[in-house]
């Protein structure tokens, strides 16, 4: 047997600071929900309309530069940011409202010509999304989203009704836990919120509950072998077995996030990001969120686990 | 060039070694057959993806075997995406308006008197009659031409001079928004073609727009020209009766209109046309360039739709002798003259055409007629070195990631460790795989679909792994540890594979673009993985079980 991380009788009391926990992932989610509500997500163009163009200039310029050089334009209001390592040149302009869609890149580059003389700069990508078009990908985007939490709650509710139909609730409020703490750390970090972002979003939604579910299949499975045990002893005996596997799982995983954040370039680094931080507490969360829930659910923990633990679930 | 359906081939082996392991894995087939299987997939996957790596294969190679190719996305391999929204209902306007002027054609071929046809906002058309006399005539006649229309008083008809108002039928409206579509979509096409751009994507989204995918294109410029196109074809007469240079000086007289050649032909040929609008491009079924002769060079010939002939016939005949303009977008294309008149609504369009020319005017008279106008909606266009970028910064990194978990596991886990190296590395074999034979396009986000992928089959061998360990430890044998191991293993995995494949499922039914390429990977992902983790491993340890190697396991 080769060496392991985690001891095979590891018995931390996890069940036991559950209110702690608890009380913690609330504060941090409340103040999630504030964040989003008072400052909001940098939503990108494609959820708000607008134009972004990447633009790469042969020597160092500075946004005021780029902001003069394409007053005359009329854009309404210009924002600039550095993109990407600063000797690149590479900046990342973003205008509110265009009017006409398409054609943008042309008069772009030829204002830029004018500014800082022929073939100082070059338009390297461009992105305009309609308002209209902005607004429908946030619904449809908002709806996936809905209609996938709310067929995993009834799936994971289903498999796991033999110890209790509240693994479903667990489940899809530890997603909802997640999804604030990572929107949250989003809006912290002013990381733009676009389509690239909510697929790592949708990607730590899945993480989230896969999760979620293998630390229930344990509860499940020493459930249905130890029927008189009260079901807080169960989990934490579960969470405890599978502890090993969650580090090394979580571990590897973590391993690539950083990988693609520290190497995947400007463009990748906010889904590295929301990766990341989705993947920590996705792993916290199925732990101290999932079973809680249950917990409560079925008396606070201190009952005995109900009679229909005795079959085992599919 | 080879038929597209042989790029399948490799693919169809491919899956059909799949399913015979799969068979075998279930009737408990050899350790070894299988093995020879897995490494059959292996092999089969490599050759596959050798192509799209690129990593400069003999020309008969790349040529000769039929491959399907992995398509980047525009965000990978650049180039331009754009969604248009079609003004269907300015299209329904357009049709109405026609209406009206049919009525009033027949109102005056049937010699009765109508005292307005107009449009309300909606593009209803109202029809006033001098006095309530009409009546029965105008609806006998309208009752007879319009049969598929609601026809009604309007709300403000008074009865001196009633006022009927002309609707579609809900059926009807519907069949001329499709109608619509449909020709929009085809003439976009058709102007798409002209610029010559391989593996184009034009597509119908939703009701009303309209996806174009342009790969490699670095100035969209020209695209959005042609496609921007928003007027309409138009065929009026050449007013001969006054001078252009006049018209030029003292502006056109009453009636007329100053319109000009294209600009590409030397210099802007003014004409001076008269404005009513004798015929449009939507009656146009067919324009095609001819040959011709030696003298008289290759002409057009165009085709009418039965309403089209009718008009132009009776346009023909009371016109001998004067020109007629062909008019795309306000631009004069030609102006022929009327030689006869043109009964059966087949015209020939002569006069020394340059191939050239003639095949210009009839790509004119084809996909002049975009029915509504278009708006860009969308615009995406990546440079093809941005792309180069984002391909290579998301392969070091994928590659680093991805070493760093292999030789994790194979350290952690040593023997059982590097058996499932082999199943994760052909899990992303096999995925890329089925993701080039779906034809599904590699974006970005699909890269972060790869990654989920990636992290839940190495938690499939983990759980697996960890529960053989734990037999172990309860002092099980090797033998009875893998199959617990992968047992007891099972319903974690089926169960959080099962999740995550539905929800994949519901994101593609509701996503859009990026979105929907996530899930595709999130879908084909799952299958693979659990595919590899407890098909293809499990087939080297029932090979090690089965040559009593395994007297002990190394996990």
């Amino acid at each position: 047997m080769s060496f392991q991380i985690i001891s095979p009788d590891i018995d931390l009391d996890f069940v036991g600071k559950r209110y702690f926990f608890v009380a913690l992932s609330s504060l941090i989610n409340l103040a999630a929900i504030v964040l989003l509500i008072t400052v909001g997500l940098n939503y990108g163009v494609d959820f708000v309309g607008g134009s972004v163009v990447q633009l790469q200039f042969k020597s160092a310029t500075d946004g005021r530069h780029i902001r003069d050089a394409l007053e005359p334009l009329g854009l309404g209001q210009v924002t600039v940011q550095d993109f990407g390592a600063a000797a690149r040149h590479q900046y990342l302009v973003r205008f509110e409202k265009v009017k006409n869609v398409g054609s943008l890149g042309k008069k772009l580059e030829a204002r830029l010509d004018q500014a800082y003389g022929p073939g100082a700069a070059q338009v390297l990508r461009v992105e305009t999304v309609g308002a209209k078009v902005g607004h429908d990908l946030r619904r449809d985007g908002f709806m996936a989203v809905i209609f996938a939490t709310v067929f995993m709650g009834i799936f994971i509710a289903w498999q796991f009704r033999g110890v209790s139909w509240s693994f479903g609730a667990g489940a899809v409020i530890a997603l909802i836990h997640d999804v604030l703490v990572v929107t949250g750390a989003l809006v912290i970090s002013r990381l733009e919120f676009d389509l690239t972002t909510l697929a790592a979003l949708l990607t730590v939604i899945g993480y989230s509950v896969h999760d979620t579910i293998i630390v229930s299949d344990r509860i499940r499975e020493d459930a249905a072998k130890r029927r008189r045990d009260p079901i807080a002893a169960i989990m934490n005996r579960a969470i405890n077995e599978t502890l090993s596997r969650t580090i090394l799982t979580s571990g590897t995983a973590i391993a690539v996030l950083i990988a693609l954040l520290t190497l995947g370039g400007p463009i990748l680094r906010p889904s590295a990001f929301t990766l990341l931080v989705g993947f920590i507490t996705g792993t916290y969360s199925s732990i101290y969120i999932a079973g809680p829930v249950v917990l409560f659910w079925e008396g606070k923990g201190t009952g005995r686990s109900r009679r229909g633990a005795v079959t085992r679930a599919a | 060039m080879e038929n597209a359906n042989a790029d399948f081939i490799p693919i169809v082996i491919l899956l059909a070694v799949a399913v015979a392991f799969l068979w075998l894995h279930f009737t408990g087939g050899s350790g070894l057959t299988r093995l020879y299987l897995a490494a059959a997939l292996t092999v089969l996957a490599v050759l596959i993806l050798l192509p799209s790596a690129n990593v400069g294969l003999p020309d008969w190679w790349t040529s000769d075997i039929p491959t399907p190719k992995i398509q980047l996305g525009l965000d990978l391999q650049g180039g331009t995406h754009l969604l248009l929204e079609v003004k269907l209902d300015d299209a329904v306007k357009n049709q109405l308006r026609r209406v009206g002027d049919d009525v009033k054609q027949e109102m005056k071929r049937n010699k009765l008197d109508v005292k307005s046809v107009t449009q309300d906002p909606s593009g209803a058309v109202l029809v006033t009659l001098p006095s309530a006399g009409e009546r029965t005539a105008f609806l006998d006649l309208a009752g007879k031409m319009f049969s598929d229309m609601v026809i009604g008083l309007a709300p403000n008809s008074s009865d001196a001079g009633p006022t009927y108002k002309l609707t579609y039928r809900p059926m009807e409206l519907d069949q001329v928004r499709r109608n619509a579509m449909e020709q929009a979509l085809e003439t976009i096409r058709n102007r798409i073609d002209q610029l010559g751009v391989r593996e184009t994507t034009i597509a119908r989204e939703g009701n009303d727009e309209i996806l174009i995918q342009l790969p490699g294109i670095q100035d969209p410029e020209r695209a959005k020209e042609l496609i921007g196109k928003t007027g309409v074809l138009q065929f009026k007469l050449v007013d001969d009766n006054h001078s252009v240079s006049d018209a030029l000086r003292d502006g056109p007289p009453p009636g007329d209109e100053i319109l000009y050649g294209p600009a590409s032909r030397g210099g802007r040929e003014p004409y001076l046309v008269e404005t009513p609008v004798l015929l449009t491009g939507d009656t146009i079924t067919d324009a095609r360039v001819r040959p011709g002769g030696q003298l008289e060079g290759p002409y057009v010939t165009v085709d009418l739709d039965q309403r089209g002939a009718e008009i132009f016939a009776a346009i023909t005949s009371a016109n001998v002798g004067r020109k007629i303009a062909i008019v795309l977008d306000n631009i004069v294309y030609s102006a022929p003259v009327i030689k006869e008149p043109i009964p059966g609504g087949r015209v020939q369009i002569t006069g020394n055409f340059t191939y050239d020319e003639s095949h210009e005017l009839a790509i004119v008279l084809r996909s002049g007629a975009l029915p509504a106008p278009v708006e860009i909606i969308e615009e995406r266009t990546v440079g093809p070195s941005l792309g180069r970028d984002s391909i290579r910064e998301g392969e070091l990194s994928f590659v680093v990631g991805a070493l760093l978990v292999l030789i994790f596991m194979a350290v952690y886990y040593s023997g059982a460790g590097v058996l499932a190296d082999f199943g994760l590395s052909l899990n992303i074999l096999l995925l890329i795989c089925v993701m080039a034979a779906m034809q599904a396009t590699l974006t970005l986000p699909g890269i972060a679909g790869i990654v989920l992928t990636l992290g839940m089959s190495v938690d499939a061998n983990v759980l697996v792994n960890e529960r053989m360990r734990e037999e172990l430890r309860l002092g099980k044998t090797p033998r009875e540890a893998v199959r617990l191991g992968y047992e007891r293993a099972w319903s974690a995995i089926r169960d959080s594979n099962i999740s995550t494949f539905v929800a994949g499922l519901i994101l593609f039914q509701f996503g859009t673009g990026p979105v929907k390429g996530f899930a595709v990977t999130l879908c084909v992902g799952v299958l693979t993985g659990v595919f590899s983790c407890f098909v293809v491993t499990r087939a080297w340890y029932d090979y090690l079980i089965s040559m009593r190697r395994l007297s002990t396991i190394s996990v």
